[in-house]
């Protein structure tokens, strides 16, 4: 895999000879039918050689604009495109969220990359096989249906052959796709469905050149950050005549509250902005909201409701009992290992290249071309692969200054990597939450309405072609504003992800209060709103068995209809061994389900927990997840990705809540932001109902939801005492088990 | 100017004396191995071995290890041909965005030439001062293992 293409090769090695050629001809599908709708991205661009070169040297290049965040696509991706165009995986080269060459696929985010790219690769795959399969035809002088092809060579029964780079001479697939072609039935599929080792491993594993930070141009300078002390702090003094002087110090940047400096060496940059850091006045706002009070100042702002579904009981009957509670979540960050990091070149051409680990190249580099006021045509963005991100982190912020940073000195490379401090305090947070939740119940304890209010700032400040968005552009002398958020994507989606149950109550209320200021910075963070939602539906109904006296498992499938929900709760529940564990004091177990989305990955959780009555820590002893992704294009990769979902959000519920007041963010390091560490990460069973003829569903964020709230319940389970405010860390857990 | 012993060659190095190993390694050297993650000794991407000893880099200066057998993840294995513990990674496919494997690999080596077969409690708390944010943390753990093993 070759980090950055070089424009220029890549158009002499993909021909330009002049041939019009169509094998599906749209006349001969009849006027009265509507051409086949084209699945995924393909529907957004259709034409085939957006999306595959057949290039010189046995080579297929694939193009994409999903991008590689540690979650495995492009190893997806080249099985796909592999078993679709019956070639080798070896062969195919893949060029990944570089702006000047791949197709517009938006954002690479909300478990979507195999169900709207990954559909894409394979019909634009099975389509370029059936032309190629045309043209040999021809060539042969063969009908297609007697020509066999192995690893992109067709033979035809008298032993005539034609290789794919043979019959590709110069602009075949620069047509549209038809949709007409047909994808492999599974049993032809070699590739899809296997465990096929990750690509990027072996590099990662040894040393090899595949981060951003490796890259290293010629003549590259090392860049730092100075940023404010708190949210909304204003620049009031620099002295940087001094510093200027420093070694190895080659311009500092100012522009409002925007201060950068870069230098020949890295450690000279860090020194010369810790120089410039010490020289700063800052002028702090006055009040604002804090950590402690965040909860209050949600339910007290000023919101935007959002009816998202109201259907009440219509049956009469008359409920025996109403039961509330309320759920709060702080503020998460996404904590990525590797700070986020951005290179820049302002070429003599007056294009601005930046090398970035953003989920969203197209829309990003538009957002930086507003921000700098350039043509957006003059702006290229190349994904290079950072650490993990899950979710927008400060990737995009830092591709924003380092284009500041470079423009100041055109014609050199400035590599501009965030601090841990910068990380920690800058990037966006996932939102705290509050929901409230409130049934009505017969006299059995079933329930008859149910009512949810959640109260959420965005979970969507992503740049969406805006410069407001990006984190520089508030600071410049002519500064950005962020836009007013909009809680977008439709009920269900964003703050109120899975805020509408899945569970067939006889009556659901669900009102999502939408606030459009914020508290502390923040966009979409791995789940969005679906973690905490999950958590308190999961948490509620949980609550409700108990007051039943029912199993919990029971008592949920009492209003589960879907069957492939059904499957995974029953199965998760077996795998744990539900029905022969026995109490033990101390021990708790506890158990949760949601489906992503509403319409994307099924999963279930159920969980084993020692509580420590005396220190309030709570130990997660082992943990069981089944999930129904659909159809698997690589299990272990789904496996994977579920795993490390429960290790996330177990680490989310167990310890993490970022603290800040208005002088500023306090998680400032892996100190005062602990995560979940080796020794406290328990065994992980998962297990995966394949659907080999149902669409992709993807797996990204599916098990942050029920991991919370299977941990949620196994504490009540253990303790009798029903936390509902995360994260449980052993003073919390101690205090609740006290009062 | 420290003179540093890295994989087994020596490279005279023009930097001041408190410049950070990690700089050294990544910038002047170009070596990929050891990741940049806190420069605080916090989550252990900066890993590399001293005379056989796990060494956070990122708050080691060069200077101070002047002379001393300096590893890093390259000196272990290449990419065509990886180290039984770097195979290990990869046939576990233990890792997500692999920004960890650095540390990760390096402690384990660290463990194994002391203690050739650990035990899962072992390794875990070895690896305890290690971040790994992805949650690949029970396939690392299988990696190593498997290590010990084969």
């Amino acid at each position: 895999m070759n980090i950055v293409t070089n424009r220029r090769h890549f158009l002499k090695t993909t021909g330009s000879l002049a041939v019009s050629f169509s094998l599906f001809d749209m006349s001969l599908v009849g006027a009265q039918q509507a051409a086949p709708v084209l699945p995924g991205d393909l529907k957004t661009s259709p034409k085939l050689s957006s999306w595959l070169r057949i290039e010189a040297g046995g080579k297929v290049r694939l193009l994409v604009g999903k991008v590689e965040l540690g979650q495995g696509i492009l190893t997806a991706f080249t099985q796909l495109c592999a078993d679709e165009l019956d070639i080798e995986p070896a062969r195919i080269v893949i060029t990944s969220g570089d702006t000047f060459l791949v197709p517009d696929e938006g954002v690479t985010a909300g478990s979507q990359s195999l169900s709207y790219g990954g559909v894409a690769v394979r019909q634009a795959s099975a389509e370029a096989r059936a032309i190629l399969l045309d043209l040999a035809a021809k060539k042969l002088g063969v009908e297609p249906e007697k020509l066999t092809i192995k690893d992109g060579t067709i033979s035809a029964p008298d032993g005539k052959k034609a290789t794919y780079w043979e019959l590709v001479t110069g602009k075949e697939l620069e047509v549209p796709a038809s949709g007409l072609a047909k994808i492999k039935p599974t049993a032809e599929r070699r590739y899809i469905g296997q465990n096929m080792p990750r690509l990027d491993i072996p590099a990662k594993a040894t040393g090899g050149q595949i981060f951003i930070q490796d890259l290293r141009p010629e003549g590259m300078l090392h860049a730092r950050m100075v940023h404010p002390p708190a949210y909304n702090a204003k620049l009031l003094g620099l002295d940087s005549a001094k510093i200027e002087k420093m070694r190895g110090v080659v311009k500092i940047v100012r522009d409002g509250s925007f201060v950068g400096v870069i230098a020949e060496r890295e450690e000279q940059a860090i020194a010369a902005a810790e120089a410039l850091r010490q020289s700063s006045q800052w002028e702090l706002p006055a009040t604002g909201p804090s950590s402690e009070t965040v909860h209050d100042w949600l339910l007290a702002q000023k919101t935007k409701d959002l009816f998202i579904k109201d259907s009440p009981d219509k049956s009469g009957a008359v409920p025996a009992n109403t039961v509330e509670a309320t759920w709060r979540r702080p503020y998460h960050m996404h904590a990525t290992i590797g700070p986020s990091t951005a290179l820049g070149t302002l070429g003599a051409d007056g294009v601005m290249t930046i090398q970035t680990h953003s989920q969203s190249v197209f829309e990003t580099g538009a957002a930086i071309a507003q921000m700098l006021d350039m043509d957006v045509a003059k702006v290229r963005c190349q994904h290079v692969q950072g650490a993990g991100c899950y979710g927008h982190n400060g990737a995009d912020d830092v591709a924003a200054e380092v284009a500041l940073l470079a423009r100041a000195i055109p014609g050199r490379p400035v590599r501009l990597q965030w601090s841990r401090n910068d990380e920690h305090k800058w990037e966006p947070y996932g939102s705290a939450m509050v929901i409230k939740t409130k049934a009505t119940l017969d006299n059995k304890g079933d329930i008859l309405d149910w009512t949810l209010d959640l109260w959420s700032t965005s979970h969507g400040t992503r740049p969406g072609k805006k410069a407001g968005n990006l984190l520089p552009a508030w600071m410049l002398e002519k500064p950005f504003e962020l836009p007013t958020p909009i809680n977008n994507g439709g009920p269900n989606y964003a703050a109120d992800r899975n805020g509408i149950a899945l569970y067939d109550f006889p009556g659901q209320k669900v009102t999502t209060h939408f606030i459009e200021t914020f508290a502390a910075r923040a966009s979409s963070t791995r789940g969005l709103g679906a973690y905490a939602n999950v958590f308190s539906i999961e948490g509620f109904i949980d609550e409700l068995a108990a007051r039943a006296k029912a199993d919990p498992v029971e008592y949920r499938l009492r209003y589960l209809k879907d069957e492939r929900a059904r499957a995974v709760l029953t199965k998760a529940a077996e795998m744990f061994g539900w029905d022969k564990w026995t109490a033990e004091p101390g021990k708790g177990r506890g158990i949760a389900f949601a489906r992503y989305k509403n319409i994307s990955t099924y999963a279930a959780v159920a969980m084993e927990v020692a509580v420590d009555k005396a220190s309030g820590k709570v130990r997660v002893l082992r943990v069981c997840c089944a999930a129904d992704a659909g159809e698997l294009v690589s299990p272990d990769g789904t496996k994977n990705q579920l795993e490390g979902g429960i290790i996330q959000s177990l680490s989310w519920t167990l310890k993490e809540a970022v603290r800040f007041d208005v002088r500023g963010v306090k998680s400032e390091d892996w100190t005062s932001y602990p995560i979940l560490t080796f020794t406290e990460v328990p065994p992980i069973t998962i297990e995966l109902i394949d659907r080999p003829t149902a669409p992709f569903l993807g797996a990204g964020e599916a098990t942050q939801g029920p991991t919370g709230a299977a941990l949620a319940n196994a504490v009540f389970n253990a303790t009798n005492v029903r936390f509902r405010e995360m994260p449980f860390t052993p003073a919390r857990v101690k205090a609740g088990l006290s009062a | 100017m420290p003179i540093l012993k890295v994989n087994g060659q020596s490279h005279n190095v023009a930097v001041a004396d408190d410049a950070p190993l990690l700089f050294v390694l990544r910038n002047d050297l170009k070596l990929n191995g050891p990741k940049f993650g806190c420069g605080l000794s916090q989550c252990g991407a900066c890993t590399v071995l001293v005379d056989g000893q796990p060494v956070r880099s990122c708050v080691t200066s060069a200077d101070s290890v002047a002379g001393q057998e300096i590893t890093t993840l390259e000196g272990l294995g290449t990419t065509d041909k990886p180290s039984k513990l770097q195979q290990a990674f990869i046939d576990e496919q233990a890792a997500q965005c692999g920004y960890c494997l650095n540390g990760v690999i390096m402690r384990a080596k660290a463990l194994l030439d002391t203690t050739p077969k650990p035990t899962e409690g072992e390794v875990r708390a070895a690896l305890d001062g290690h971040l790994c944010r992805c949650g690949a943390h029970n396939r690392i753990v299988r990696a190593v293992l498997r290590a010990s093993r084969d």
